[in-house]
């Protein structure tokens, strides 16, 4: 369990994080989302305990970073931004280290490490130098030090950063797996990751928390959450924009193009059902019609831009 | 024994790269320059090796810093003191595995100049005794530009500037003893103070070792070098972790 509470940072008189308090039990995985600058990575960096905070505490599992650091530091696996390593080291030399300095032993380390190169894949790069290998393949060495000892936290900053979209994936399917008694903090300016792993979401900017939430909560709050989207290439659109506009509970029809988004008064599942009968009954030829779940992006922006000015 | 896990990888990051090449390399050319050329080996006619090691401190005042300058500039560079620092390794432990793996390696190319000592056998009847008192002084004082050069190095990310100020710091702990540095306090410390600076230079303990009158208080001297900057290198990176 982690419990952090009031943690706060500044630099000189500048606020790079405020009064940041929450609580994770296993099972959860956290997404830190938010612009660049919005303390993401100095947040993780209290977390772990190489930024000492300027007011606040972190607890993990009972111990507090900052009194029993080595107690609290075991519990987590950490992949720092840019994931870092030691260039001149091989995968394999890198995490025997990792082991070591971890504290792993015997059968157990053999396993650890055996493991660990499977998961990440990093069987055919072991003996090549890390300054050799393409970022997707540092990437990896990155999580696999983090995962090593089978940590009971995780903690990674920007863990698809630079992959390409396979790459992506993996990493995200490999999150998603561990996941089910670990707490997981993942933190990303990438949108869809929060929705592809986290369970939860929390949106910072400027230094501080704007939003907390799942992350179906936060695209609630998109002014398209719920809206209906019908598009048609044999109605023109001013017939139609006429027609669903006079449905009961519309607020508002909007064009766009080669349709319409329908936006109604309250949320009530009803409008999708009555925009098909609509449809039907004047006999257009719906190329296609959805609900709108919600435009992350919209609400990234409202969320912290609004917060900037 | 953590800090064994951090003094091994070090070790090992020496020799995967150029650096332990070249350091010793240059190591092994200048002690001979010096000793042959300008300590006049040959004729002085005597089987000693008191020319190789006087011209140690000003060999070590310019390489050692080239060993000490990377040991944290280089890790906060690339992110990997971030790794390092969250690892559940106690700050002493990575403090005093860099240092260990950096004396080490200072050691070895220490060690590599046995030539010349085989040679001043070879060649006469010295007392072999003051040699090893005399190598043991040189890896001593070593120890003491090293624990200098980390302490440099913890306080700025830029290798060039933990050079500069790690050139600087020894060339002032070098020269304590002399004009250079006492005519500077001369004026406002009191005289019992002077002579505390005075004695902090490494020329005058070393020059005593090489010698072959390496005493007690000599050893003591490069001990509490090595501690005290030691010690300053922990707190600057714990000062920094404040932001």
């Amino acid at each position: 369990m982690i419990e952090v509470s009031h943690l706060t940072k500044y630099y000189g008189d500048v606020a790079a994080l405020e009064d940041l308090t929450f609580k994770l039990v296993p099972g959860e995985i956290l997404g830190f989302l938010g612009p660049n600058g919005a303390g993401k990575s100095t947040a993780m960096k209290m977390l772990t305990g190489f930024l000492r905070p300027s007011s606040g505490e972190v607890r993990i599992w009972g111990s507090n970073m900052w009194q029993d650091s080595l107690a609290a530091q075991r519990h987590i696996g950490y992949l720092p931004e840019g994931a870092p390593a030691y260039e001149e080291m091989t995968p394999l030399g890198f995490l025997q280290f990792i082991a070591d300095a971890r504290g792993l032993t015997g059968v157990e380390r053999a396993n650890r490490l055996e493991q660990t190169i499977t998961v990440m894949s990093l069987q055919e790069v072991l003996g090549q130098r890390i300054e050799t290998l393409s970022k997707g393949f540092k990437r990896r060495v990155g999580l696999a030090q983090a995962i090593l000892h089978d940590p009971d936290v995780l903690i990674l900053d920007e863990p698809t950063d630079g992959l390409d979209p396979n790459q992506k994936h993996q990493v995200r399917k490999m999150i998603k797996g561990l996941s089910a008694d670990k707490i997981v903090i993942v933190s990303t300016h990438n949108l869809e990751e929060v929705t592809a792993v986290c369970n939860r979401a929390m949106v910072l900017a400027k230094g501080r928390v704007v939003s907390d939430g799942t992350p179906e909560s936060l695209m609630a709050m998109s002014p398209y959450h719920g809206a209906v989207t019908l598009k048609s290439s044999s109605a023109s659109l001013a017939e139609i924009a006429e027609v669903v506009g006079s449905i009961t509970g519309v607020k508002e029809a909007v064009p766009i193009a080669g349709g319409i988004t329908i936006f109604p008064e309250n949320i009530d599942n009803t409008l999708f059902t009555k925009v098909l009968e609509v449809s039907l009954a004047k006999g257009w030829k719906v190329d296609s019609l959805y609900v709108e779940s919600g435009r992350l992006d919209d609400v990234f922006r409202s969320l912290t831009e609004g917060e900037s000015q | 024994m953590n800090f064994a896990v951090i003094m091994k990888r070090e070790l090992h990051g020496y020799f995967a790269t150029p650096i332990a090449y070249v350091f010793i390399a240059i190591f092994l050319m200048l002690s001979g320059v010096f000793t042959f050329y300008l300590g006049n080996f040959y004729e002085r006619q005597q089987a000693d090796l008191i020319p190789f090691f006087s011209f140690h401190p000003w060999l070590y005042l310019f390489l050692i810093p080239a060993i000490s300058m990377r040991l944290w500039s280089e890790e906060r560079k690339s992110g990997t003191l971030e790794l390092l620092m969250t690892l559940p390794l106690s700050r002493l432990d990575i403090v005093v595995g860099k240092f260990l793996a950096a004396w080490v390696f200072a050691g070895i190319a220490l060690a590599l100049t046995f030539p010349i000592w085989i040679t001043v056998n070879y060649l006469g009847d010295p007392d072999n005794g003051i040699i090893v008192a005399s190598y043991l002084g040189s890896w001593m004082m070593a120890g003491g530009f090293l624990a200098i050069g980390s302490c440099m190095s913890a306080i700025t990310k830029s290798q060039v500037i933990a050079f500069v100020l790690c050139g600087f710091v020894s060339l002032l702990f070098v020269m304590a003893g002399f004009p250079l540095v006492l005519d500077l306090v001369k004026g406002w410390l009191p005289l019992t103070l002077i002579d505390m600076v005075a004695s902090l230079s490494f020329l005058t303990h070393f020059n005593a070792v090489s010698r072959g009158v390496f005493s007690l208080l000599d050893f003591l001297y490069f001990t509490s070098v090595i501690v005290v900057w030691l010690g300053a290198t922990s707190i600057v990176l714990d000062l920094k972790k404040g932001g």
